[in-house]
């Protein structure tokens, strides 16, 4: 079969950041070396999709220096985050929190309709990430989430237990190890019992 | 740069021959073969021969041919069809959990008008237990709707074993055989089938067009009212030159089939060894021997379909995932799953089915440019190990 001119499903911007994505890690020692401030994860891998995302702070004028990326998913999943990557480069931490999936998409010179979920997963993303900074420098009151909080004391979400055990975390030592839920807060670790079996049922994690 | 086509599990380009079988319908031999003219008559003939040949082919007789626009049309005509046909001796239709979606929503959609639909499940290797079957058969049983061989992982179901189970029990049996009909025996009679659908798109035939093989007596209400046509089974003036089409189509594909099944498996195993060879951490979905010739279906772990598809098609490899993520849904495939495997799995599924134009040098590139595709994907998922 002769071929003629390529044909492209998507917009011109979502095949430039499909095959050449910006701001991307593509190993663990980039990961290492980059020594995030704040590192956010969304998604599932049921769902087809997985993101997550790290920032490094500029810590005086409250900006985000860079932002960099990891991404299972489709290709608009693969583009969302790495547009939104570009778009944040600089801008203050309120603003990258608020940035709405409507922005995303746009930048992509649009999305078709079935794929919306996908960005919508990538400004979650970031308001983890972004959140997670927050965290790690006691700025706890910042701290807005769409997730159920389990530990208040360290704002602590449903969702960063449930990333945990998607990471591997299988035991409740593990789960704190990564995320700290009930280390201080102890009466919460019945819940926190309960979490990690459920996400490891959802997960099919044995 | 030249294409390597492996979607002919999706549809087939039409064989020459078959087109030079259509062309008279269009402008010359127009007519409406329900006219009674001369022109009307010309068409008739075509429509006609091409039902004898057809049902030749199948060892049917020419009336047990109902022409339908596809294979979706013939799957519903027979479901429905038989359903409302028969509700007032019972309410129960058994199907399997890997049927292609024009079966498995349409009992769905049975089961909304309050039919009881037994979805059967296969087994890890993607193919039916008979037994299984036999089971869940209640006095309430119409109809056992099974695939013959499935579209996403091309596992073969022992269409024979279960058409004697329906036998004994007077139960009417469909099959949908549109992916089997290029490659497996397709004789109504020596499957002992009640009800068989094909297509023409999957043959190199053109789209559009299929048929409902009913064997006679069977009382099927129609789905399509209007003029009458093929006998009032499907009202619509009929699409001659498909018809043709076709005809000719199923005629060269049941030629054809064994001698292309012995290149095509050849190529096949290939393709699967050569991605087990160079790619670590895959999972080869469905039964390896059962299995149609020109169906491989690996899924990749850490990656996701749609991703290894765009980075294929754009070095000139046409494949399919199963989680159809660019289409029309956003879930994972459905057959995938039956096999026991979890979401994820099946959103990092590809399916490259084989056809007439495949050559070693299509199965070399995807082996060449696959492996590099996979890993530089694995690099950047937050999941791959």
């Amino acid at each position: 079969m002769k071929k003629s001119k390529q044909k492209w499903f998507y917009s011109e911007q979502v095949k430039e950041h499909f095959f050449n994505p910006k701001n991307i890690f593509r190993s663990k020692a980039e990961i290492a070396k980059f020594k995030a401030d704040g590192v956010g994860m969304v998604g599932n891998p049921a769902c087809g999709d997985m993101m997550k995302m790290w920032i490094k702070v500029d810590r005086k004028k409250g900006t985000i220096k860079e932002c960099k990326y990891q991404t299972f998913g489709c290709a608009s999943a693969i583009a969302t985050t790495s547009v939104l990557s570009e778009m944040v480069k600089g801008m203050k931490l309120e603003d990258a929190f608020n940035i709405t999936p409507k922005q995303i998409v746009e930048k992509l010179g649009g999305l078709p309709q079935v794929k919306y979920h996908c960005s919508v997963l990538g400004d979650r993303a970031l308001r983890e990430a972004i959140n997670d900074y927050y965290r790690k420098t006691d700025q706890l009151e910042k701290i807005v989430t769409d997730s159920p909080i389990v530990d208040e004391t360290l704002k602590i979400t449903e969702r960063d237990i449930e990333n945990a055990v998607i990471e591997g975390a299988k035991t409740l030592e593990e789960v704190q190890q990564k995320t700290k839920v009930g280390v201080e807060n102890k009466k919460v670790l019945p819940k926190v019992r309960e979490l990690i079996k459920k996400f490891k049922e959802k997960h099919r994690i044995k | 740069m030249r294409i390597s086509y492996l979607d002919n599990a999706a549809t087939t380009p039409v064989d020459k021959r078959v087109l030079a079988a259509m062309l008279p319908y269009f402008s010359e031999k127009f007519g409406n073969p329900g006219s009674m003219h001369q022109k009307g008559l010309e068409a008739k003939e075509a429509v006609e021969e091409a039902r004898k040949k057809i049902a030749k082919l199948i060892e049917a007789e020419p009336d047990e041919i109902i022409f339908v626009s596809g294979g979706t049309e013939s799957d519903n005509l027979a479901l429905i069809g038989i359903a409302n046909a028969l509700k007032e001796k019972g309410n129960h239709i058994i199907t399997t959990n890997i049927e292609h979606h024009a079966v498995f929503d349409t009992c769905e959609y049975l089961e909304e008008q309050g039919f009881k639909v037994t979805f059967v499940p296969v087994e890890k290797n993607g193919i039916v237990n008979p037994k299984e079957i036999e089971k869940v058969i209640t006095k309430d049983t119409i109809l056992i709707s099974v695939i013959y061989a499935n579209n996403e992982i091309g596992t073969i179901q022992p269409i024979g074993e279960i058409s004697k189970i329906a036998k004994s029990k007077e139960i009417l049996f469909h099959t949908d055989a549109c992916q089997a009909a290029g490659y497996l025996d397709i004789n109504a009679k020596n499957l002992g089938v009640d009800l068989m659908t094909l297509n023409g798109s999957k043959i190199y035939g053109p789209k559009g067009i299929g048929i409902l093989y009913a064997k006679k007596g069977t009382v099927i209400q129609p789905i399509i009212y209007g003029g009458g046509q093929e006998k009032g089974m499907r009202s619509g003036t009929e699409n001659v030159p498909a018809i043709a089409g076709f005809a000719k189509a199923l005629e060269i594909a049941q030629k054809e089939r064994e001698n292309e099944s012995k290149r095509l498996v050849k190529l096949r195993d290939n393709l699967v060894d050569g991605i087990k060879n160079k790619i670590p951490d895959i999972i080869i979905n469905g039964d390896l021997k059962k299995r149609l010739p020109n169906n491989v279906n690996i899924s990749f772990l850490g990656v996701e379909g749609e991703s290894m598809l765009l980075h294929l098609d754009a070095k000139g490899i046409c494949a399919s995932t199963g989680s159809a993520c660019s289409s029309h849904s956003l879930e994972p495939s459905h057959v995938i799953k039956a096999l026991g495997n979890s979401d994820e799995v099946s959103h990092g599924s590809l399916r490259f089915s084989l056809g007439r134009h495949t050559t070693e040098e299509d199965i070399d590139k995807v082996l060449k440019e696959l492996p590099k595709i996979v890993e530089s994907l694995r690099k950047i998922s937050p999941i791959a190990k």
